[in-house]
């Protein structure tokens, strides 16, 4: 063949370069070898924590190497990169080729390759070619899609095939990972991953983003009305609950309980319940008891104010609340800290752990006081996220296992059924050829020449 | 009689069965080799009854899941799998001695699952995480995926210690033709790596309308793209230079170790796959 333009020699050779298949296995293995190093080392951790495990030297060299964020690293990304073009160089270098066998209008058969294979099934018939004839071509047309007839010297050769098409299957899957790669590309450029803590009652309009300290304005107002945490028998987690309403110019226009696996989706923006915990509390009701006269007394204080202790002994404030309060150095988990103040002494601190009713004991002072009850306050933890890419990468996957079923599943079939008229009787020989599978097909051809046999 | 008991008894079907295939295949007695069937067969049956029963006594206690959701009720839905698939091969092929090499993996999956100290074998109330209709496509994907490339590994192992030659007498030479292994295998693979594609986009639907992400590098979704890689490198190989025999074996070997990792190996990783985790 002629070609007007060549491509100049560097530029071939580069194209040469990326159509091998070699360089497919090559970027395959690589990035299964590689992708073993961030599923071994924690990604996305605090540096501290790394040179901890791995100490300064070593957390250096890792560091070099983006080894603490290797999904998103350079090396990690080329390679993407690599089979991406490999992929579309590939397809584009052979597709013109299996278009041309693909696009045929009238399937060329030639009746010598198929007399010549060697798997090839005969039989004698006493019927005549010609009454043969009509039995198998409404047999075979049954079965395959195409089928044609054609006479011979001394009798007939019949053709047919079906699933031409299915040669296209490797395209569709590769169309498949471009569409993966691109939405995965829209998603990272045009979308964000954040999260956003909100304490029952409260509103927010912005989120934290992931892996970055800085806060992303959303357009609308998230409030969560109310948080449930259930849990079974055994103590395992049963249920996270938020009831999130969402503003938009302090309208409310949405309205959702949301749990783990049932998102608030609005305006292609997803709202996930993800964790929770408790937020300061504001209020504890206390439990006084007087050493001297052995009465007990019950009191409600919110934090910051003072109120009047019985018996006249004096004044206490609470100052504040703790979610793991230590005491010499231990963590005796949730309490409040407050100030007693004796008519005649110093001021003394007081903490007041919620788990323990009788630590205030030892202080051994005339009164004793412990949590009753308090007003706890749930925060309920949220995933915030937004993703141009998904329908793209969900486009992706249906064509993905559609290809990957064409591929590996169905194949180009063509069989040939050659009738001879004998002294008085017709050889029939059926051969037939399969790109894919060809056992499968050797199989098929056995139980179709089984079959034509029954039927003369 | 409870869903242990009978899975219980099931090992045990199942560990019968493995030997009546060895004991076919290394003695010649095929008698033993039909005996092997009919008692995988009826392995298989218990195993499904164990499961069902399991499924309904989880209803039964008001935590009602699909028995799904931890390693041993894994462990168990990947012997019966690994059952399933061996008899079809076995029915088209006709060929007994692939159960000596493919019954024993479905035999110490239950094993593992029925007789490990680690390994919790009470039905547990599902977690929130767990809590979606995505969760038996998932696992059920996956688990085909696995159980098609460990017969595909048991192939792989026949093929490479028959050394890829032809032995006129002794135990090797009753092993199936060089071509039948080689061509099973692939099939096999095949198979599996749709049910594997399968599974990780489930997966990922999953994690996108659970945890608002399709995917996030976390070390069991890393772990099984790795096996796609591994696979897919094979599909290529085989496909477009026409690889045979040994060299797909070998592949055919990594692939299933990949698949052991990301099924056993990932736990003892940090990620949000714990829950098939010990325990």
């Amino acid at each position: 063949m002629e070609k007007k333009e060549t491509p100049p020699n560097f530029l071939k050779s580069i194209w040469r370069f990326f159509a091998t298949v070699k360089l497919t296995v090559a970027v395959l293995l690589s990035l299964a070898v590689t992708s073993v190093i961030g599923t071994v080392i924690p990604q996305n951790q605090s540096s501290a924590a790394y040179i901890d495990a791995f100490g300064e030297k070593l957390f250096r060299i890792f560091g070099l190497l983006n080894f603490f964020d290797m999904y998103h690293s350079w090396w990690f990304q080329l390679l993407l990169i690599l089979l991406t073009v490999n992929v579309i160089v590939c397809s584009l270098d052979r597709f013109p080729v299996i278009w041309k066998i693909v696009s045929v209008k009238n399937p060329p058969f030639n009746v010598r390759n198929f007399r010549s294979d060697a798997k090839k099934q005969e039989f004698v018939s006493k019927k005549s070619p010609n009454v043969l004839r009509k039995i198998y071509e409404s047999f075979i047309r049954q079965k395959f899609r195409y089928c044609r007839v054609e006479g011979t010297d001394n009798g007939w050769c019949l053709f047919g095939e079906k699933g031409r098409w299915t040669r296209l299957g490797a395209y569709i899957v590769h169309l498949s990972i471009i569409f993966l790669l691109f939405g995965g590309l829209l998603g990272s450029v045009f979308g964000f991953e954040g999260y956003v803590n909100i304490p029952e009652g409260e509103t927010v309009d912005s989120i934290w983003l992931n892996n970055r300290q800085e806060r992303h304005q959303l357009d609308f107002e998230i409030r969560c009305e109310d948080f449930d945490v259930s849990f079974y028998e055994s103590g395992a987690p049963k249920e996270y609950r938020s009831l999130i309403t969402i503003f938009e110019e302090g309208q409310p226009v949405f309205k959702k309980n949301i749990v783990v696996n049932d998102p608030i989706r609005f305006k292609g923006i997803n709202i996930f319940q993800s964790s929770y915990g408790t937020d300061a509390a504001d209020t504890a009701t206390l439990d006084i008891t007087s050493r001297k006269s052995g009465l007990d007394y019950i009191k409600k204080v919110k934090i910051g104010e003072t109120i009047e202790l019985p018996e006249g002994i004096g004044m206490f404030s609470l100052k504040k609340y703790s979610r793991n309060a230590l005491f010499r150095g231990h963590d005796i988990g949730e309490s409040f800290l407050g100030i007693l103040r004796p008519k005649d002494g110093n001021p003394i601190e007081v903490i007041l752990p919620t788990r323990f009713p009788g630590f205030d004991k030892m202080r051994k002072g005339e009164l004793i006081i412990s949590i009753r009850d308090y007003d706890k306050r749930y925060y309920t933890g949220l995933q915030v996220t937004h993703d141009p890419g998904v329908p793209v990468v969900y486009i992706g996957f249906i064509i993905m296992i559609l290809g990957c079923f064409v591929t590996l599943f169905m194949s180009h079939q063509r069989i040939c059924i050659e009738t001879i008229k004998t002294e008085e009787n017709s050889r029939v020989m059926v051969a037939g050829t399969a790109n894919k599978n060809k056992l499968g097909m050797q199989q098929k051809i056995k139980k179709i020449t089984e079959n034509l046999q029954d039927h003369s | 009689m409870n869903s242990s008991a009978i899975l219980s008894l099931t090992t045990l079907v199942y560990g019968l069965a493995a030997f009546l295939y060895i004991f076919a295949w290394v003695f010649k007695k095929e008698i033993a080799g039909r005996v092997g069937t009919w008692v995988a067969f009826l392995g298989m049956v218990g195993n499904l009854a164990g499961i069902i029963l399991r499924w309904i006594e989880s209803y039964q206690m008001g935590i009602g899941h699909a028995p799904l959701s931890n390693l041993y009720e894994s462990l168990v839905f990947f012997a019966m799998t690994i059952t399933v698939i061996y008899l079809v091969v076995e029915h088209k092929y006709g060929n007994r001695i692939i159960g000596a090499f493919a019954i024993p993996l479905a035999f110490l999956a239950i094993a593992y699952a029925s007789l490990s100290p680690n390994i919790n074998d009470k039905i547990q109330p599902l977690i929130p995480a767990l809590k979606s209709n995505w969760l038996i496509a998932h696992v059920v994907t996956c688990f085909i995926g696995y159980a098609a490339f460990a017969i595909a590994f048991g192939v792989s192992i026949m093929y490479i210690i028959k050394g890829g030659t032809i032995r006129e007498e002794g135990v090797l030479s009753r092993l199936p033709d060089n071509k039948v292994l080689d061509e099973l295998t692939y099939q096999l693979i095949m198979f599996g790596f749709l049910f594997l594609t399968g599974g990780i986009i489930t997966g990922a639907v999953w994690a996108n309308s659970a945890w608002g992400r399709y995917w996030g590098w976390d070390p069991k979704e890393t772990w099984s793209l790795i096996t796609w890689f591994v696979y897919s490198t094979l599909i290529h190989a085989r496909m477009m230079r026409g690889w045979h025999g040994k060299r797909i074996a070998f592949l055919s070997i990594l692939g299933f170790m990949a698949v052991i990792f990301t099924y056993f190996g990932v736990n003892l990783l940090p990620g949000l796959h714990s829950y098939g985790a010990m325990g």
